[in-house]
């Protein structure tokens, strides 16, 4: 969990909102890494890169990790940092096998699927960075708004003459006995 | 004049509109001193409550100073009177009144018909809240027109600041029958879910009604250091379990009384109760996300109390009905009866026992109201309560 940071108006509270995002895209590479491992067969010969099975199972296998890194460390960004060095290692395969290539047009489509990717992942880890691993001093100093004037001691069971309370407490029959 | 006025889900707007006028006998129009946003007016905000329509004035926390008196006021009070103005509106002389069961008068809501549809009986009218507490225009505006006046009011003394006074209208008397309400006991610990303002009243009224042990539940840090700063022990409930923390402060064995200073709009992503809430609300197979009445039932004493001030509008979904039976709760609810209260709360003011203005983070004008309507929603600028001065 990292927190939100100096140029967040809600410094000092927990940013849930990034931590949820980075938490889906480790669930999303693990998902992703499994079906490369299980169908990395199907998958090169979709994207006309067969004969390069191997090289899809062992990217499958680096998106696992990825992801069970995100969704189990205490603080996801290194991991996530880890997905977008992925990301470019995905995008720089595509592109070697772009080039006399019997499929391009489900090479492109991956492409454009692995950059929105990318672009999310860079949101994440953006955010992530700016925010902070331990909470910072939050705005507003209110350790001294008590609300009592005389001091707590003072007004501490002062109103046990309440006024008013007539049938809205529990009934004499129905109060407990003395323990 | 001016007045912040409802145009739909997240849109509230300063406007010009004609400025209010004697309708009734019973009529008065004050000249606004000052006003506070609400947190049920979040509820209108974010339209999770049904029945505002466009154009509405906002607004049931007010005060100000007398300036137009109706023919039937019959001296109860004159040009010049400084008053707050509670956020229900009573006749007084209904039976329900007569009993000091306010918040159901019998007469005051103008749509009683549809309240009674709704809620099977009706409610009292209520300041800029919805019209099925009679669509009266509220008071976040300059001038306030106040219905029943000769009963709806509360005399202040000049001894005593606007701010001082300004939250008899609803957040002080909320949060102490809340607290009233739950019968403390000298031995008792009091859980308090939620400590925004109605939540920051409910521990200084635990405390003044003289509770052992108060702890407040929420996961925004300045408002858990307000809490501490009135005499409450915290959890944060996005660091810890609440159920095992006040299983632990309470040797085992629970807290005796609960109070709900949530409502119908509990965090909505921090349990998986409550996201499964979110998602039924979004399909219209739930009006209300009542994550802290499942939490209270749950680690709440046998025979203790669950004290709900928090706004509910409509249907929750697995009310745990099975542990409230089996332990024997007592569950008391209830928009305030805040005229019950009111004479004994502006004593202890004056006695120097409370000084709610201790709650109050914002001072805007009128024209800022919008925006602090945001910054309020979002928990944004260490905001807690917000008051406007037109």
């Amino acid at each position: 969990m990292r927190y939100e940071g100096p140029r967040s108006p809600r410094r000092g509270h927990p940013d849930t909102a990034t931590d949820a995002l980075a938490r889906g895209l480790g669930w999303f590479s693990i998902g992703l890494g499994l079906a490369e491992i299980l169908a990395g067969g199907a998958i090169a010969r979709a994207l006309g890169m067969r004969g390069q099975e191997g090289l899809v199972r062992a990217y499958g296998v680096r998106e696992v990790a990825t992801g069970v890194g995100i969704v189990t460390a205490e603080d996801p960004t290194p991991w996530i940092w880890g997905r977008i060095a992925g990301d470019a290692l995905d995008l720089v395969t595509l592109a070697a096998a772009y080039e006399g290539n019997s499929r391009k047009d489900n090479l492109l489509i991956a492409a454009a699927a692995v950059a929105g990717v990318t672009a999310l992942d860079a949101i994440c880890a953006d955010r992530l960075t700016r925010s902070t691993a331990v909470p910072m001093p939050h705005i507003g100093n209110y350790r001294t708004r008590t609300g009592y004037p005389r001091g707590i001691r003072e007004s501490r069971g002062a109103a046990t003459d309440v006024e008013g309370s007539e049938g809205m407490l529990t009934p004499a029959l129905l109060k407990p006995w003395a323990a | 004049m001016r007045a912040l006025v409802w145009h739909g889900a997240q849109d509230i707007r300063c406007d010009t509109v004609p400025d209010p006028e004697i309708e009734q006998d019973r009529d008065v129009i004050i000249k606004v001193s000052a006003c506070a946003i609400c947190g049920s007016d979040l509820h209108l905000y974010d339209h999770v409550m049904p029945g505002m329509e466009k154009g509405d004035i906002m607004g049931h926390e007010s005060m100000g100073e007398v300036v137009e008196v109706g023919k039937g006021i019959n001296g109860a009070l004159k040009k010049g009177d400084r008053i707050v103005v509670p956020f229900t509106i009573i006749c007084g002389e209904c039976d329900q009144c007569r009993r000091g069961f306010f918040s159901v008068c019998e007469r005051s809501n103008r749509n009683k018909q549809v309240a009674a549809k709704a809620f099977g009986h009706t409610t009292a009218g209520l300041f800029g809240y919805t019209h099925l507490t009679g669509g009266y225009a509220g008071g976040q505006a300059e001038y306030l027109r106040v219905p029943y006046a000769d009963a709806t009011h509360i005399k202040v003394p000049d001894s005593l600041t606007d701010e001082q006074v300004l939250f008899l209208s609803d957040i002080f008397p909320t949060g102490w029958q809340a607290a009233v309400q739950c019968d403390i006991q000298p031995t008792d610990t009091v859980a308090i879910w939620g400590a925004g303002p109605v939540g920051q009243m409910a521990i200084r009224s635990a405390i003044l009604l003289g509770a052992k042990h108060v702890v407040c539940i929420d996961n925004v840090p300045e408002r858990l250091e307000m809490a501490r700063a009135g005499g409450a022990s915290t959890i944060n409930f996005s660091d810890e379990s609440v159920i095992e923390r006040l299983n632990q402060m309470t040797a085992g064995k629970g807290p005796e009384k609960c109070i709900d200073s949530v409502g119908m709009e509990a965090h909505a992503t921090a349990t998986i109760d409550s996201m499964v809430d979110r998602a039924k609300q979004a399909v219209m197979l739930e009006s209300d996300r009542p994550h802290v009445l499942r939490e209270m039932a749950y680690v709440c004493r046998g025979a203790g109390v669950l004290s709900i001030p928090g706004v509910y509008g409509g249907l929750v979904d697995k009310f745990p009905m099975g542990m409230i039976m089996n332990k024997g709760l007592t569950i008391r609810t209830g928009q305030t009866h805040v005229n019950r209260w009111t004479d004994d709360l502006v004593r202890r003011i004056e006695a120097g026992e409370i000084d709610p203005s201790f709650v109050i983070t914002h001072r805007v004008g009128l024209e800022d109201g919008p925006e602090m309507y945001k910054t309020f929603r979002d928990k944004k600028d260490g905001c807690i309560k917000v008051v406007i001065k037109p």
